[in-house]
């Protein structure tokens, strides 16, 4: 056997200081049973549209297998700017303000980077999306949390910012809808945020990702706020909207300056986001938007019975305004996380995350994507019920 | 029929699936089952909901197997009542299926089915044929279904996504 030697130096410490996702330990777990419910998936259970797919299909055939600019197609990013203003009102300049990227997830990344200096601290509110405390993490910066709470229906609120800000503090990461809470955040509760983040001078970088799938009202961009777009990364994608997470596909929009820094290090890193994808999101921008209205009118549905059907077998669940997850409180069950979602996985055959891997605030509650069948969400309630009683 | 928004919604939810239960339904679109149930019972009466049925692959139950056959009917239309008193005399057969008013080189177009081609055969030449109005027919079989009602045969769109993602 091969000795091991020096592994400890030969690692940045960047990258030893963060910890592997807890996502990835449950699917460990849960990977190697059969006949599992999962309500553990964090993308929709559609196919990607037909009319999408065979797009691409045919961008293939005609032979567009080349790079495109490195900003994206410019075509995309003049639909992307068409799309955002026509359906959230936010207006950006196609040539100069938008970068497409591999994901949401390389939005988030260069966004981080373009801004952070090492020593910087970044906001990020909790429970989150998994990546954004490593990314701020990875690239020199502090990550510092602040828990959003149940009593709160997880909103953010302005006094929870202004005690952890220093004058280190930069930016601040938001996430409406959230992943793993589902919650949403109105104008009026943006804008008292907003005010704190314009007294300190901080940057926002605004994952709206989600954006599409809001149920009770129409998605409040933080961009389109009174002064927020100057001091605003928007950053979205297809993969929930369009159901279209396998394709890589997502877009950055900002003030100029910061969006010439972002496509410094894409241009560095990624070259450009898939030719073969860029055909594909036009036609989800040009064509699709029927198709997301169906699947928003199908995970509406599924989410009036989770969460009604939750409250009948007493698993105390605030209602979200967004995005396809339930997160219900364990606590009274008086047991962990992690423990619960290991009992139900092995005696029920359910999969959900612990919310203890989404952060502070998190533990407490499990995270169940609804993006599954209504014959799948039937039986796990049936099950789950049957774990806590 | 003009109709409430949470009508539709529970129309478009049963004609996916239409053995879903009350209660499932119910709180599918936040409403209570005694609420559902009045809505289903009126869109019964007004024959806005006609029937609840399934989509059956018959190809695939030994000894069930049948023949469509879709035919196109020119017809010479009557005085006072057009086409509507020969459509139904042919839609009263119980083994035309559907039947529409078609614009175009014919005039109506009958789905039969039958078990057997010389059952369908059979039917064209003594019922349909005879019909005085009736001018000619085109009968096109059916060889294979492929989606039916919007319904994909075969094939089933599987789960491909791993059990647990971010
Ligand atoms: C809040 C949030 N942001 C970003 C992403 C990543 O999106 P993409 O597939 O576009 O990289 C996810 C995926 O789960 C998410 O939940």
């Amino acid at each position: 056997m091969k000795q091991s030697v020096q592994t400890n130096n030969r690692l940045s410490e960047a990258v030893q200081r963060i910890q592997p996702s807890g996502i990835r330990k449950f699917f460990d777990l849960a990977s190697k049973m059969d006949n599992i419910i999962s309500l553990g998936v964090g993308e929709p259970d559609f196919v990607t549209p037909w009319n999408v797919r065979e797009a691409s299909i045919s961008s293939m055939e005609r032979g567009f297998t080349a790079y495109t600019a490195n900003a994206g197609l410019i075509e995309l990013r003049e639909e992307i700017s068409k799309y955002l203003y026509n359906r959230f009102q936010t207006a950006y300049d196609p040539e100069h303000e938008v970068l497409v990227t591999v994901g949401a997830s390389e939005g988030l990344d260069v966004a981080v980077r373009a801004i952070v200096d090492p020593g910087d601290e970044v906001i990020v509110v909790e429970p989150t999306f998994v990546s954004y405390a490593p990314i701020v993490s990875l690239a020199g910066g502090i990550p510092v949390s602040v828990g959003t709470r149940k009593e709160d229906d997880f909103k953010l609120t302005p006094e929870q910012i202004e005690a952890v800000i220093t004058d280190k503090t930069k930016a601040i990461m938001l996430s409406f809808p959230n992943n793993p809470t589902g919650a949403v955040m109105t104008k009026e509760e943006l804008q008292a945020i907003a005010t704190v983040i314009k007294k300190h001078d901080l940057l926002v970088l605004s994952d709206e990702i989600y954006a599409e799938l809001t149920y009770d009202g129409e998605h409040y961009s933080f961009s389109r706020l009174p002064d927020m777009r100057e001091r605003t990364i928007l950053i979205s994608g297809f993969s929930k909207a369009f159901a279209m997470t396998g394709w890589r596909l997502g877009f950055v929009t900002g003030p100029e300056d910061i969006v010439r820094a972002m496509l410094k290090i894409h241009q560095y890193t990624m070259m450009c986001a898939s030719t073969l994808a860029q055909h594909g999101a036009l036609e989800a921008l040009r064509n699709g938007l029927d198709d997301v209205n169906k699947m928003v009118d199908s995970y509406r549905q599924r989410r009036n019975f989770v969460v009604k059907s939750f409250a009948e077998i007493g698993l105390p669940c605030h209602t979200p305004g967004g995005a396809f997850y339930a997160f219900p409180s364990i606590k009274e069950t008086g047991l962990s996380s992690d423990d619960f979602a290991e009992k139900l996985l092995m005696t029920e055959r359910v999969a959900v995350v612990p919310g203890n891997v989404f952060g502070e605030g998190g533990e407490g509650h499990i995270r169940c994507s609804y993006a599954t069948s209504m014959e799948n969400l039937e039986q796990a309630v049936e099950r789950i019920g049957r774990f806590i009683k | 029929m003009k109709m409430e928004s949470k009508d539709i919604e529970i129309l478009h939810i049963i004609e996916e699936n239409g053995r879903v239960s009350l209660s499932t339904l119910a709180k599918m679109v936040d409403l209570t089952e005694d609420e559902v149930k009045q809505i289903l019972k009126k869109l019964e009466d007004k024959k806005v909901i006609l029937s609840y049925s399934a989509v059956i692959d018959w190809s695939k139950v030994y000894d069930h197997e049948g023949v469509t056959a879709m035919i196109d009917v020119k017809v010479t239309p009557q005085r006072g009542v057009g086409f509507d008193e020969v459509a139904e005399r042919i839609y009263r057969f119980p083994q035309v299926k559907a039947l529409y008013l078609m614009s175009g080189a014919y005039d109506l177009s009958v789905v039969i089915e039958g078990k057997t081609m010389q059952e369908i055969a059979r039917f064209v030449s003594e019922k349909l044929s005879a019909l005085d109005s009736v001018i000619s027919t085109t009968t096109h079989f059916q060889l294979k279904k492929y989606k039916h009602d919007g319904v994909v045969f075969e094939e089933g769109e599987d789960d491909q996504r791993i059990v647990v993602t971010p």
